[in-house]
């Protein structure tokens, strides 16, 4: 299983470019036998694979497929459950993030997180983009604007708020919104990115902003994306994983997977036969 | 078929709802209406009219102000024993407000319609508001001072009203001397005293000691000493002027300037003077002391006492209410105790509340205080200082009471904080404590203040349990002063709702204290209301700030 995937890997670093070729070997978050339940029900069965560093990963498939749910695992969301019983491993750049010693908050700041409504605070734009910072004990005016301002340029949102920064954030349309969710995330430069349903619930012009931002952003980090669009993930990721029913059925370069799967149930689910 | 479509329209339903509402309203309105009304028309400085009345075949006159008139059928009229002339189908009678109690030694009167003569309105009445025996109504003799006549007649009038207000600026300045600063003096010579006592119980009561305390209280004695003569050069000044008043029947009194509060001429004055004299008059009942056994005066320490034990009420229940709230929403593992807990709470809400009055006494008052008495104050012993009710254990008690309500608010408010906004910030790496600190509280806030609306509401209307931990008729001093230190949680305070229950039922003068008790229900609403305004201002500023959760 381990080999196929690297396989498919090396086969994408083909079809991108020379450049890719060098970060391909390396990964950032390595997903090792996870196995989930909630209570009595098994969300996630045996789940392997490797992200590499600075590309996106998409994971797509049906509603329930336990995408989001592996998602949550990556910065450990699904803690807030009660009944959620995680074994298996997450390694993030080698490390276990289920490790004891692990600081869940540390962790957290490691791996921002944006949901798929927009959730900024009820409060001004500048104070949801500093609360970060704040959070980590900052108060320095300078650092804080600083910070705010390439926090809001990264998120590509600068020139439509830098007059109204004291304004309350719930103000704001929702692709503005969720762009300010971004940069909230950014502000404390996380190394790995995840994405949960970022644009689901955004109109077009909005979904075509985050998308651009998405490929500016995977310059600096690595990107887990969840998306139930298969446009999207085909516009946006360098791979794709496809879930169903808890299982990782396909893991591989986009290109490759969305041109030419290996399994029956990936192709008839990008060609629109189910799901 | 017509009527079927009609109930399946909705609309006897709608006109349902809008019957409850519309009587819901018109009750409101008609209480405040008559409360406002009974309350606010005692301070109008009404007529004082002259009455020629046949009294068993005797000619007298009787002068007073018309406080009410009531209309009894003959018949009825005929068989509780009255005698009525001919041809009349009805008894009227009249309720004279004459005043003048130390002579008649009674100040009102129902009088018959059909033994009136007739009735004046002579401009040279006055009234007399005095310090001791209620109003006094006549005509004005002379002006003395020293004793010696010196103005009589209708140049006695501005003669008297120039030499009032002298007599009460210096009244005033009595006042202020001994309340202040006598009041302050006797407060230090106290607390010498009680220094003593620590000190010998401590066995410390050495030389040096008994020497210093002696230096200190005799400067102590010599400034009371100068306010002492102060005081009687005061005295002396105030007690120069009297006027001589004559009564209906010809009996002349002769009323010291000292004991004056007012003098008017109701029946010379026009409609602005009359508004003038309401509004002072109404100043003084929500600024002054009352006097006369609370049936006279104003209702000050009332409506202080009122607040502060509702703020200090306040200032208790709303951190125990919001930490318990936070504990049972969002780190108690929900299960069968936390339920438990919940039922128990809310059925605390339904306890009687003498039943926290009785507790607070019982707890508070003798166990809590006792102890906290035997431990911190020895040297005042046997006198209590906690133990005994007062405003601290009045307030706890109230904020016992209150609290179920504080708690289900908050709850409901923290339940009603999105979990999207809570991952939010945990995602940004913020600790539990963090999120609760910085999103959930602030956005919990405007709950916590609805709680604090209910709570403050119903507290400050309470007064079954107030009579047990703290309220009384009449306190001498204010539970806040320019005395260390400054709040005194240990004194008795005065309350408008336990005010208006003794005016109205334990007040030796009926008639007299009728309006005072709706002027000052009506006060006691205005309290609660102010109260709730500010608390609900509060809120609506929040719920502007963290209006996130309507569209979540």
């Amino acid at each position: 299983m381990t080999e196929q995937k690297t396989h498919a890997i090396d086969m994408s670093s083909i079809a991108n470019a020379t450049q890719s070729n060098n970060e391909a070997t390396d990964t950032c978050i390595k997903i090792d036998n996870l196995n989930l339940h909630y209570g009595e029900k098994q969300a996630l069965f045996n789940v392997n694979m490797e992200m590499p560093r600075k590309k996106v990963t998409a994971y797509i498939g049906p509603s329930g497929c336990g995408k989001s749910t592996l998602l949550r695992s990556i910065n450990r969301m699904n803690d807030l459950v009660d009944s959620a019983k995680i074994d298996g491993k997450i390694l993030l750049n080698g490390e276990d993030i289920y490790d004891k010693s692990v600081n869940v908050a540390d962790l957290r700041r490691r791996v921002g997180m944006v949901f798929q409504k927009p959730n900024p605070f009820p409060k001004s734009i500048y104070e949801n983009v500093a609360y970060g910072l704040r959070i980590q004990g900052v108060n320095d005016r300078r650092t804080l604007d600083e910070t705010v301002e390439k926090s809001l340029r990264g998120a590509a949102l600068w020139d439509e708020v830098k007059d109204r920064l004291q304004d309350n954030a719930l103000g704001m349309s929702g692709g503005q919104q969720q762009r300010l969710v971004i940069a909230r995330a950014i502000a404390i430069e996380p190394e790995v990115m995840l994405l949960d349903e970022p644009a689901s619930a955004l109109d077009p012009i909005s979904t075509l902003k985050i998308e651009e931002l998405i490929h500016e952003l995977k310059e600096k980090y690595t990107i887990v994306i969840v998306t139930h669009n298969m446009q999207q993930a085909a516009r946006v990721s360098d791979y794709t994983a496809f879930m169903y029913m808890g299982e990782l059925i396909e893991f591989g370069a986009t290109n490759d997977l969305f041109t030419n799967p290996t399994k029956k149930q990936t192709e008839d689910y990008i060609t629109g036969r189910y799901g | 078929m017509m009527i079927k479509e009609w109930f399946k329209s909705g609309s006897p339903w709608v006109w349902l709802n809008a019957a409850a509402v519309s009587t819901c309203i018109i009750l409101v309105v008609g209480l405040l209406l008559l409360v406002a009304v009974r309350g606010l028309g005692h301070f109008w400085p009404a007529d004082i009219i002259e009455y020629s009345y046949t009294e068993d075949g005797k000619q007298t006159f009787i002068v007073g102000e018309l406080i009410d008139t009531s209309i009894m059928p003959a018949k009825m009229a005929k068989e509780s024993g009255y005698t009525l002339k001919d041809n009349t189908d009805t008894l009227v009678q009249h309720l004279i407000k004459t005043g003048n109690r130390d002579i008649s030694g009674m100040d009102f009167r129902w009088i018959q319609q059909q033994n009136i003569q007739s009735e004046r309105h002579p401009d040279e009445m006055i009234a007399i508001e005095r310090r001791e025996w209620g109003n006094f109504y006549g005509r004005l003799v002379s002006v003395k001072e020293n004793g010696k006549v010196i103005a009589t007649g209708e140049k006695a009038w501005p003669v008297v009203q120039q030499r009032i207000e002298q007599a009460l600026e210096i009244f005033e300045e009595i006042e202020y001397l001994q309340k202040k600063e006598i009041g302050a003096i006797n407060h230090k010579l106290e607390r010498l005293r009680l220094k003593q006592k620590s000190l010998e119980l401590k066995g410390k009561w050495t030389d040096e000691a008994i020497k210093e305390q002696a230096q200190q209280k005799a400067e102590l004695d010599k400034e009371y000493k100068g306010y002492e003569e102060q005081l009687a050069v005061l005295y002396k000044q105030i007690r120069r002027d009297s006027l001589v008043a004559k009564e209906s029947t010809g009996t002349e009194l002769e009323i010291p300037l000292e004991s004056v509060v007012h003098v008017i001429r109701p029946n010379s004055m026009n409609v602005f003077t009359k508004i003038m004299q309401y509004f002072i008059k109404f100043g003084e009942f929500v600024s002054e002391d009352p006097r006369e056994a609370n049936t006279e005066g104003g209702i000050f320490p009332a409506i202080f006492g009122t607040v502060m034990m509702v703020m200090l009420m306040a200032v208790i229940v709303t951190p125990f209410g919001v930490i318990a709230a936070v504990y049972l929403r969002e780190y108690a593992k929900q299960g069968f105790t936390t339920r438990l807990i919940r039922i128990a709470v809310n059925n605390l809400a339904g306890v009687p509340s003498i039943v926290y009055g009785v507790f607070g006494l019982g707890f508070f008052v003798y166990i809590l205080g006792g102890n906290i008495d035997e431990l911190f104050f020895p040297e005042s012993a046997p006198a209590p200082v906690f133990g005994t009710p007062g405003l601290l254990w009045a307030s706890l008690t109230l904020a016992l009471l209150t609290l179920p309500v504080v708690i289900v608010s908050t709850e409901e408010g923290l339940s009603r904080v999105p979990k999207s906004i809570r991952e939010g910030s945990l995602a940004l790496g913020a600790t539990k404590v963090e999120t609760l600190w910085r999103t959930v509280l602030p956005m919990a806030s405007p709950a916590m203040m609805t709680g604090l609306i209910l709570a403050v509401a119903r507290a400050a209307g309470e007064v079954a349990p107030l009579m047990l931990v703290g309220v009384v008729k009449l306190a001498p001093t204010l539970p806040l002063d320019g005395n260390f230190p400054f709040l005194h949680l240990d004194r008795k305070f005065m309350h408008l709702g336990f005010h208006i229950y003794d005016v109205g039922f334990q007040s030796p003068n009926v008639e007299a204290a009728r309006p005072l008790v709706y002027a000052t229900s009506l006060l006691l609403v205005m309290v609660i209301i102010g109260l709730n305004m500010f608390a609900i201002s509060i809120r609506n500023n929040l719920r502007e700030k963290f209006r996130a959760l309507e569209g979540m």
